[in-house]
């Protein structure tokens, strides 16, 4: 079968956390002069405005902070999927990442505390995705 | 220098006009904006001829709207289609007149999104967390809402208020597009587009076209409706996190405070002061922010606060007198100056505010505004 829903466009700028999460390793582009980090990522740091941003591996432990259930398949590769879950994640490091939280259970809470999963979709593209920790 | 105080009741509303709403093939942005445009110089008799200034929104070509209106003005300048340029259009329009650069603005919005099926979602609007499936503005604050029910306790039927009153004044508009009355049932047995939200929390999709004419106070006395004067205006933006687009983590409660006081202190009124608040309603959950971001209520406390219909005629504090963009017209803040205008002049019948002298308007958006209009 294969994968009809949206991918991650072509982007040098963020080549290298595609290719980290292909091998299960969760990257957010940082700072080396003031540590400041973030996905997506940036030409320069929003902070410092620093060229040279580099990146580090994330502890993939976060929190919930809110999740929604989609009801309307804007594509079409989701309709066999509906409702399907998305979740805001703050990650321990500090940004916050949109991604799918992979529990059905409707026993949710701000601050539950989440760990990332990774779902290869395809043989080029694995996701991040978060579970209940 | 001037100092943005100075300009508090230098600018007037002179001339306002809309299309009907709905859904139009056989037209286009430039047709109804001609429309529009034209119901704006009847209302208040200029001669086309010496508008001098053209501010278009979510209209292709400036150029080509001013070949069409035989319009050759000395200011021009275009607006994206994003909702949030209707405030940031009135604030930057008031500001070019204040400064000379022009004398009569026409401000156009036209969209044309039933009749081409647009879907503000999808491919039609990549994001970065396309991946994830999560795209569209009723996602981002369906997202802002359930952060709100669970850091406050609000509920949906809370929620529900704001619908059913805007429905209700849309039933009080003859020209609005949804009419018959809701309850607070029907909102809770909607169907859900984005959970926590459901259908009766979305705006519509229609097509139409607004226009404002703008002018110095000093040229407002000549044309025939009195002049309606812009005594106050605030900004504040907030771009992180755009790539979390339509989102703000505290539901721009930091922005709207700063714009709200910015605009308050500008006009020198109070919320006591405002009959009727006229507020950006794309998703049902931004008149929950505004009232909090704004003060009309502590943060958390809006659930309450618009219980038992408080948002309706009459009652508390009016808002969206016209229906709002969830009952009368998607005409992206534009439709709800022109309400602000025409309650001011005493012009809407039965869903008047009594005694109206002092409308607010704002936008909980990325970049937010508020607007104190009150009779010249």
């Amino acid at each position: 079968m294969p994968y009809t829903k949206p991918l991650p466009r072509p982007d040098a700028l963020a080549a290298p956390f595609w290719a980290a999460a292909r091998q299960s390793r969760l990257l957010l582009q940082h700072c080396p002069a003031c540590g400041d980090m973030r996905f997506p990522p940036s030409p320069v740091c929003p902070n410092c405005l620093a060229d040279g941003q580099d990146w580090i591996e994330a502890s993939g432990q976060g929190t919930l902070e809110s999740w929604i259930d989609m009801h309307r398949a804007y594509w079409d590769g989701y309709k066999d999927d509906l409702p399907y879950r998305v979740c805001l994640v703050r990650l321990r490091e500090g940004p916050l990442l949109v991604s799918n939280l992979v529990d059905r259970t409707d026993d949710l809470r701000l601050g539950l505390p989440v760990k990332v999963v990774f779902d290869a979709v395809t043989e080029d593209v694995t996701l991040p995705k978060f579970t209940l920790a | 220098m001037v100092h943005l105080h100075e300009l508090k009741n230098k600018v007037a509303v002179i001339g306002v006009g809309n299309t009907r709403y709905g859904n139009f093939p056989e037209t286009d942005d430039y047709g109804l904006a001609a429309q529009a445009f034209r119901a704006a110089v009847d209302d208040c008799g200029i001669d086309k001829n010496r508008i001098d200034g053209l501010l278009v929104s979510r209209i292709p070509y400036y150029a080509r709207m001013g070949e069409i209106l035989g319009l050759n003005p000395r200011w021009t300048i275009t607006l994206p289609a994003h909702g949030r340029m209707s405030g940031m259009g009135v604030i930057e329009a008031a500001a070019a007149i204040a400064a000379g650069l022009c004398n009569y603005a026409v401000l156009l919005y036209a969209n044309i999104g039933r009749s081409r099926r647009v879907n503000y979602g999808g491919d039609e609007a990549p994001g970065t967390w396309d991946p994830w499936g999560f795209t569209s503005p009723g996602a981002a604050h369906a997202l802002a809402f359930r952060r709100h029910m669970e850091l406050y306790g609000t509920t949906t039927r809370q929620l529900a208020e704001v619908s059913v009153a805007i429905r209700y004044h849309a039933g009080l508009n003859p020209d609005a597009v949804m009419r018959t009355p809701i309850t607070i049932e029907d909102h809770e047995n909607a169907r859900f587009i984005t959970a926590p939200l459901r259908l009766l929390d979305y705006c519509l999709i229609n097509d139409g076209a607004v226009c404002l004419i703008l002018t110095s106070r000093d040229r407002a006395k000549d044309f025939k409706k009195p002049p309606v004067l812009i005594s106050g205006f605030g900004g504040q933006d907030t771009y992180s996190p755009s790539s979390i687009a339509n989102f703000d983590i505290d539901f721009w409660h930091p922005a709207l405070s700063a714009a709200g006081r910015q605009a308050y202190e500008m006009a020198g009124v109070t919320h006591t002061d405002v009959d009727a608040l006229m507020c950006y309603d794309n998703f049902s959950p931004t008149v929950l922010f505004s009232l909090e971001g704004l003060g009309f209520c502590g943060r958390g406390e809006s659930g309450g606060f618009v219980a038992d219909g408080a948002l309706r005629l009459g009652n508390r504090l009016p808002v969206n007198t016209d229906g709002g963009h969830l009952s009368n017209a998607y005409m992206q803040g534009w439709a709800l100056n022109v309400e602000a205008v025409r309650q001011l002049r005493g012009d809407c019948g039965a869903r008047q505010v009594p005694d109206c002298e002092v409308v607010q308007y704002v936008q909980a958006t990325p970049c937010t505004r508020s607007i104190i209009y009150t009779r010249g």
